[in-house]
């Protein structure tokens, strides 16, 4: 067991925890904290992979930018302070049911997997930011989705300047 | 490796071997070594809050033709000594109905997103928490941190006006951030590196000289971040009671006042770091040039001090901008101003001819900038004296209507 | 490369922990004296008036929401910017291009109002 895999359980149990939280708690502003929690374990699986950037855009656009969008659209529809919510409803062991049948499927997949790694990839990911920043805008290779994302941002931006205006009216 | 020209690393390099001999693994060395670093740079900021919330509170007052404190010790260098022990011994109260892990987990992260910068700022070319290569980014996204605890710090007191004070002030960071990071790519633009010491290193002349513009809206932008003046009407006493941080009181209230006069130095010393050439210096040398690497902490450390000096002049000077002023500033000035700012950088960069040279590189820069800041000050001419035009013009408009008011008797 | 990480891994530990440590001591060396008088919430000095609820403005979250979009914008800035010396002209055009589409979400929300603060 090197440092490598010690520090990959822990991290991935605590993002599995966080996230089981984040599902079963009752106060809604506690489970936007357990999910900023998930998403920073996500973070740090990314920095084991050695994926700096991707763990640097995690933390920026997820935590800093998602969950306070989230946690605004929160607060702005709920009495937080006081309400809490039940953790389940009538239809639970329907739920429960199909999730076990997922879990089983899912084991039985990926028990299927011949060799199973013991440490990460090596791959040489001195240049790999270069390398994205030339992916993203070389004309044969990524530059029409890039610039479609644009377009598909500037669409969701407009979209949701428009409901939320025909709401204030 | 002097030990009189360069003692950190001596210091370093005798520690590493004395472990090393005692016998532990190499890889426990390194983290051993790596914990050392992170004590000293960690103990370093904090020993520097103490050095500078004195040297505000002197500078602030003498500009106010005041003295400051001048009682306790020589000076009243030791006040802040007694401002601690003062924190210390105050009860800490919690209202009723507060959260309790969010109430007090607030003031920790707070800390802990400014402290978390210092891991990546270069204080000479082999002095540097860790150059690790997202260097920038990491910056602004280790600055997320603070919007939330801003959030959890509000939410967390059960008080409406905490609550309304965390959520202008979030609106107003996240405002901010947007042509903060626009204005932070251009030295990442002119360096080709996110690296902070690699930023440090293409430095030959200075960014401020290349990149006046976006030192400028980054100067603007940190200051809005860290929510001093003239940005700072979330916290000031006479506007919404203190804001965010109106339940706290002891040692956490003194958190959060530590959290942000450390970042107010923090964001002088990546202004000096990004644009003001760093550690550069006469005689420092380099990786591949010999020189005295101590004179790097020097040079940082005046430049940083030179910068948070200029950080005190504007808070002892400006008045406080209102709320709907400070967002139309941002997103309707200077979010386009950063966008065409960046854009014009680049295609102007990408069109230098390699032969300039360092300083032909640099002049035609500082040229494209002038331009582009007399753009600038002619299109919001423009638009003030249109602006001007339609207000006469309702004025008269308004004087013209028959006087009826008045004249039945 | 993961090397470089272990440095902000420890300070992260290292920066729960000191902030943590004045706080430990001032547990222990503060009074505690709660009565009910004191740890009522501040109101200006009188009674608190209803639920800490109130009607918080939508401006807040369209704020947010026009910052999401810029931000995504910018990230996809930092690698371009990087790989700036491999890039041709063209390349720079093109995410000129992507900055001006953005731009014009600017302009879209700032003509319809969406920028105001109430």
């Amino acid at each position: 067991m090197t440092v490598g895999q010690l520090l990959f359980i822990v991290v991935s149990a605590a993002t599995l925890l966080s996230a089981l939280i984040t599902v079963i708690n009752r106060n809604l502003f506690h489970a936007a904290l357990w999910l900023i929690a998930t998403l920073f374990g996500v973070a740090a699986l990314f920095v084991l992979l050695e994926a700096g950037f991707l763990a640097a855009v995690q933390v920026l656009l997820y935590i800093g930018a998602i969950a306070t969008l989230i946690i605004f659209a929160v607060m702005l529809t709920r009495r937080l302070m006081t309400e809490t919510r039940e953790a389940v409803n009538s239809e639970w062991w329907l739920s429960a049911a199909l999730a076990g049948v997922l879990i089983v499927l899912l084991i039985a997949i990926i028990g299927r997997v011949p060799a199973w790694a013991s440490t990460a990839p090596q791959a040489d990911v001195s240049g790999s930011i270069a390398e994205l920043g030339q992916a993203l805008v070389s004309p044969d290779l990524y530059v029409l989705p890039f610039e479609l994302a644009s377009v598909m941002l500037l669409v969701a931006l407009i979209g949701a300047i428009i409901i939320a205006r025909e709401g204030r009216r | 490796m002097d030990l009189l020209k360069d003692p950190l690393v001596f210091l370093y390099l005798q520690i590493e071997a004395t472990l090393r001999s005692a016998g532990l693994a190499p890889e426990l060395v390194n983290v051993a070594m790596q914990l050392i670093g992170v004590v000293v740079v960690a103990t370093f900021c904090l020993l520097l809050i103490i050095f500078t919330t004195w040297l505000e509170r002197k500078v602030v007052a003498r500009m106010q033709d005041r003295l400051g404190p001048n009682r306790a010790g020589p000076f009243g260098i030791l006040q802040s000594i007694a401002d601690v022990i003062k924190f210390l011994t105050k009860e800490d109260l919690m209202p009723t109905g507060a959260d309790r892990w969010v109430f007090n987990i607030a003031p920790l992260m707070a800390v802990i997103a400014v402290l978390l910068i210092w891991a990546v700022i270069p204080f000479s070319w082999n002095v540097i928490g860790t150059n690790v290569n997202i260097g920038v980014i990491y910056v602004v996204a280790v600055g997320a941190f603070g919007t939330l605890s801003i959030l959890m710090a509000g939410w967390g007191s059960n008080n409406k006006y905490a609550l309304l004070g965390a959520f202008r002030v979030v609106a107003q960071l996240i405002s901010y951030e947007v042509p903060m990071i626009l204005a932070l790519l251009v030295p990442v633009l002119l360096a080709r590196s996110m690296r902070m010491n690699d930023i440090v290193m293409a430095q030959g002349v200075w960014f401020i000289v290349l990149a006046p513009i976006a030192a400028l809206i980054f100067f603007i932008t940190s200051l809005a971040e860290v929510g001093r003046t003239p940005f700072d009407l979330l916290e000031a006493e006479s506007e919404i009671v203190a804001g965010y941080h109106i339940e706290y009181s002891g040692m956490k209230w003194a958190l959060f006042m530590l959290a942000e006069f450390l970042h107010a130095f923090t964001i002088s010393a990546l202004f000096a770091t990004l644009f003001l050439g760093g550690w550069r210096g006469p005689g420092v040398g380099d990786l591949n040039r010999p020189g005295i690497p101590i004179l790097g902490v020097v040079y940082f450390l005046i430049k940083s001090f030179l910068v948070y000096f200029v950080v005190m002049w504007v808070r002892g000077t400006l008045p406080r901008i209102r709320i709907d002023h400070m967002l139309a500033f941002c997103w309707k000035f200077l979010t386009p101003v950063a966008l065409v700012n960046i854009s014009v950088m680049a295609v102007v960069d990408k069109l230098i001819p390699a032969t300039a040279g360092l300083w032909g590189r640099a002049g035609i820069l500082l040229l494209t900038n002038l331009v582009m800041g007399a753009g600038i000050l002619i299109a919001v001419a423009m638009v003030a004296h249109r602006a001007r035009q339609r207000e006469a013009a309702l004025l008269a408009q308004a004087e013209a209507l028959p006087a009826t008011v008045g004249t039945a008797r | 490369m993961l090397q470089e990480y272990i440095f902000i891994g420890l300070f992260l530990l290292i920066g729960v922990i000191f902030p943590a440590a004045p706080l430990l001591v001032s547990w222990l060396v503060r009074p505690k004296k709660p009565n009910p008088l004191k740890s009522e919430t501040y109101e200006c000095g009188i009674e608190t008036v209803g639920d800490t609820w109130v009607q918080f403005k939508a401006q807040y979250y369209i704020f947010a929401l026009v910052f999401v979009i810029f931000d995504v914008e910018t990230v996809f800035l930092f690698p371009w910017a990087v790989a700036f010396d491999q890039l041709r002209l063209f390349m720079v055009l093109e995410m000129v291009l992507f900055i001006a589409i953005l731009a014009a979400g600017l302009i879209y929300a700032w003509r319809k109002g969406a920028l105001e603060w109430m």
